[in-house]
């Protein structure tokens, strides 16, 4: 019989039966067209300017992108959804009367987290590719870093959700994390350009090593070790953040 | 086997930083018994549930669920639990059979065996016809008859219901008892919390009165009412308002006089009685009532009458 935590995959994926086209608009058509038309338009006027080289706009933004994508998607769906099945819905409460573990409600949770991010990301690799922007087969891999950003991402929002209250915290999460994240994380421009100390808390953030990564992918440029440190990386954000959202959970839920 | 208790607690405390919510109480559930805790707010009984429900860690005593450790046993045991909370957590997402269904998962059974028990236990609470529909138009009794088919799909031997008919509106509470009944004759075990003295009256075969978080009393509805009540209680109403110089005048009368603010009440064995001895003493209440005593008169005795909050 399937596994206890492939069982709660299943809860998230039959209330998805039910919302995907939404969702699919949101977590990916607008962040493609908003890629493809600002490549295009803006990347005319960088393109002309030169500073990328050889390297065209387009091709340069659509990994980072994707990964920025992957990140919203995943802080979507660990944030209020998270939250809400804690407060107002109650899931886990019910979850947990069931034999679950409280591994077993994280895991699937994520799982369902990274296949949103996969299934989000193939698509927009496969798209900007017929727009000419991807240049080596190790763009296969693209989803795969890009559903480790995700586990990177949720789980630590996990542990956030599961601790609060009240919902207005999420909008600070967003304003102050997650939107400077994706201006200042080496989507649109490299970080070198910026100051230093800003340059430091890119670092700092998982999504600018799976930018790193997945433009490496999409270029099939790149060297062996600093993709394995970036990805050792993100696995620790992802490993954290699991650690912290069980122990968390556990604490709502049992006591 | 029979005599092994499927519930067996020593001693269980559950405190909460400096507040107490369970202290110190010995309770026994057998195989086939419908067992209730009784309360007012904040009498531990819900802390008492969560442990029994293997999602709350005993501060102090043993707790024996089905013979094993809560703590160290949780999912085990809950695999063979069914639990039915005060507050609904049914998935507004899905539909009324889905949310059986995918709850039937995490006791790992089949898609099939969890489609065909979902029906079942929708045939049971009545709600076949509303299987596709969503959770949220449900009305209140309808859920609630959800979540207990929910507790139900993995065919638990024990069956927590916390409040189970709370906020539900007369002919919804007598259905959820039609079908807990069904289950008791069904040979399921039932352990459950109310405030409902009827409730308890209809379902309890024993019950426990708790209160700030220790057990005051133990038996069956009849037996606490022999115990902690007459017979019969007189209620006497009076135009006058100085009720405690008529109930000086009631002294010897009964084996009990209580003084409410709007009434008398006389704990009698034989209630008419007593009330034609009331007017032999000269006195002429505006109107008498004579009642059998119900858990509700024990419940008050043993509890108070002050508003807890």
């Amino acid at each position: 019989m399937a596994h206890p935590t492939l069982a709660v995959l299943e809860t998230n994926l039959e209330a998805y039966k039910r919302t995907w086209r939404g969702s699919v608009l949101s977590s990916f058509v607008l962040p493609l067209m908003f890629v493809v038309a600002f490549g295009v338009t803006v990347g005319s006027y960088v393109d002309a300017g030169g500073k990328l080289g050889s390297v065209s706009y387009l091709d340069y933004i659509v990994p980072g992108a994707v990964a920025s994508t992957a990140m919203q998607v995943a802080f979507g769906e660990s944030s209020w959804p998270v939250m809400s099945k804690f407060m107002w819905i109650r899931t886990y409460h019910g979850m947990i009367a069931a034999p679950l573990r409280i591994a077993d409600i994280v895991g699937g949770e994520l799982l369902f987290i990274v296949l949103r991010v996969v299934t989000t990301s193939i698509p927009f690799v496969a798209i900007t590719a017929l727009f000419g922007a991807v240049h080596s087969p190790w763009a296969v891999t693209v989803p795969l870093v890009a559903a480790l950003l995700g586990l990177a991402t949720a789980a630590p929002v996990f542990a956030y959700a599961a601790m609060l209250e009240t919902d207005s915290y999420f909008p600070l999460l967003l304003r102050f994390v997650v939107i400077p994240m994706s201006l200042f994380a080496g989507v649109f421009f490299p970080v070198s350009s910026m100051p230093f100390g800003l340059q430091l808390l890119a670092y700092v953030s998982p999504l600018w090593h799976a930018v790193e990564v997945c433009r490496s992918a999409t270029f099939g440029t790149g060297a062996f070790y600093p993709i394995v440190g970036h990805l050792a990386y993100l696995a620790l954000w992802a490993g954290g953040g699991f650690w912290l959202a069980r122990r968390a959970f556990r604490r709502r839920l049992v006591g | 086997m029979r005599d092994v208790p499927l519930i067996r607690a020593r001693g269980l405390v559950k405190r909460f930083g400096d507040f107490t919510a369970v202290d110190g109480i010995d309770v026994e559930v057998q195989r086939g018994e419908a067992f209730g805790f009784l309360g007012p707010n904040g009498a531990g009984k819900s802390s008492t549930m969560r442990m029994i429900g293997c999602v709350s860690a005993p501060t102090d005593g043993t707790l024996e669920i089905l013979g094993m450790d809560p703590t160290r046993d949780g999912p085990a045991i809950r695999a063979r639990l069914g639990v039915c909370p005060q507050q609904d957590s049914l998935d507004p997402e899905l539909t009324v059979r889905q949310n059986l269904t995918t709850y039937a998962r995490y006791f790992r059974m089949s898609r099939r065996t969890a489609r065909t028990r979902a029906n079942e236990l929708l045939d049971f609470v009545q709600l076949s016809e509303r299987a596709t529909s969503k959770v949220e138009p449900l009305s209140g009794g309808m859920k609630r008859r959800l979540t207990i088919a929910r507790a139900l799909v993995n065919e638990p031997e024990i069956v927590l219901l916390d409040e189970p008919t709370t906020g539900l509106d007369p002919q919804a509470r007598h259905l959820v008892w039609e079908r807990l009944f069904r289950l008791k004759q069904q040979g399921v075990t039932l352990v459950l919390t109310t405030h409902y003295m009827d409730e308890a009256e209809q379902l309890c075969d024993r019950l426990v009165v708790m209160d700030a978080g220790k057990i005051v009393a133990e038996g069956s509805p009849r037996e606490l009412i022999e115990r902690y009540s007459s017979r019969e209680v007189v209620e006497l109403r009076f135009d006058d308002n100085a009720l405690d110089a008529v109930a000086g005048k009631l002294s010897g009368l009964g084996e009990r006089v209580e003084v409410l603010p709007d009434r008398i009440l006389l704990y009698a064995s034989d209630g008419d009685t007593a009330s034609a001895e009331v007017h032999r003493r000269g006195l002429t209440p505006a109107g008498v009532l004579v009642r059998r005593s119900t858990l509700e008169d024990v419940f008050l005795h043993l509890t108070g009458r002050t508003l807890v909050d």
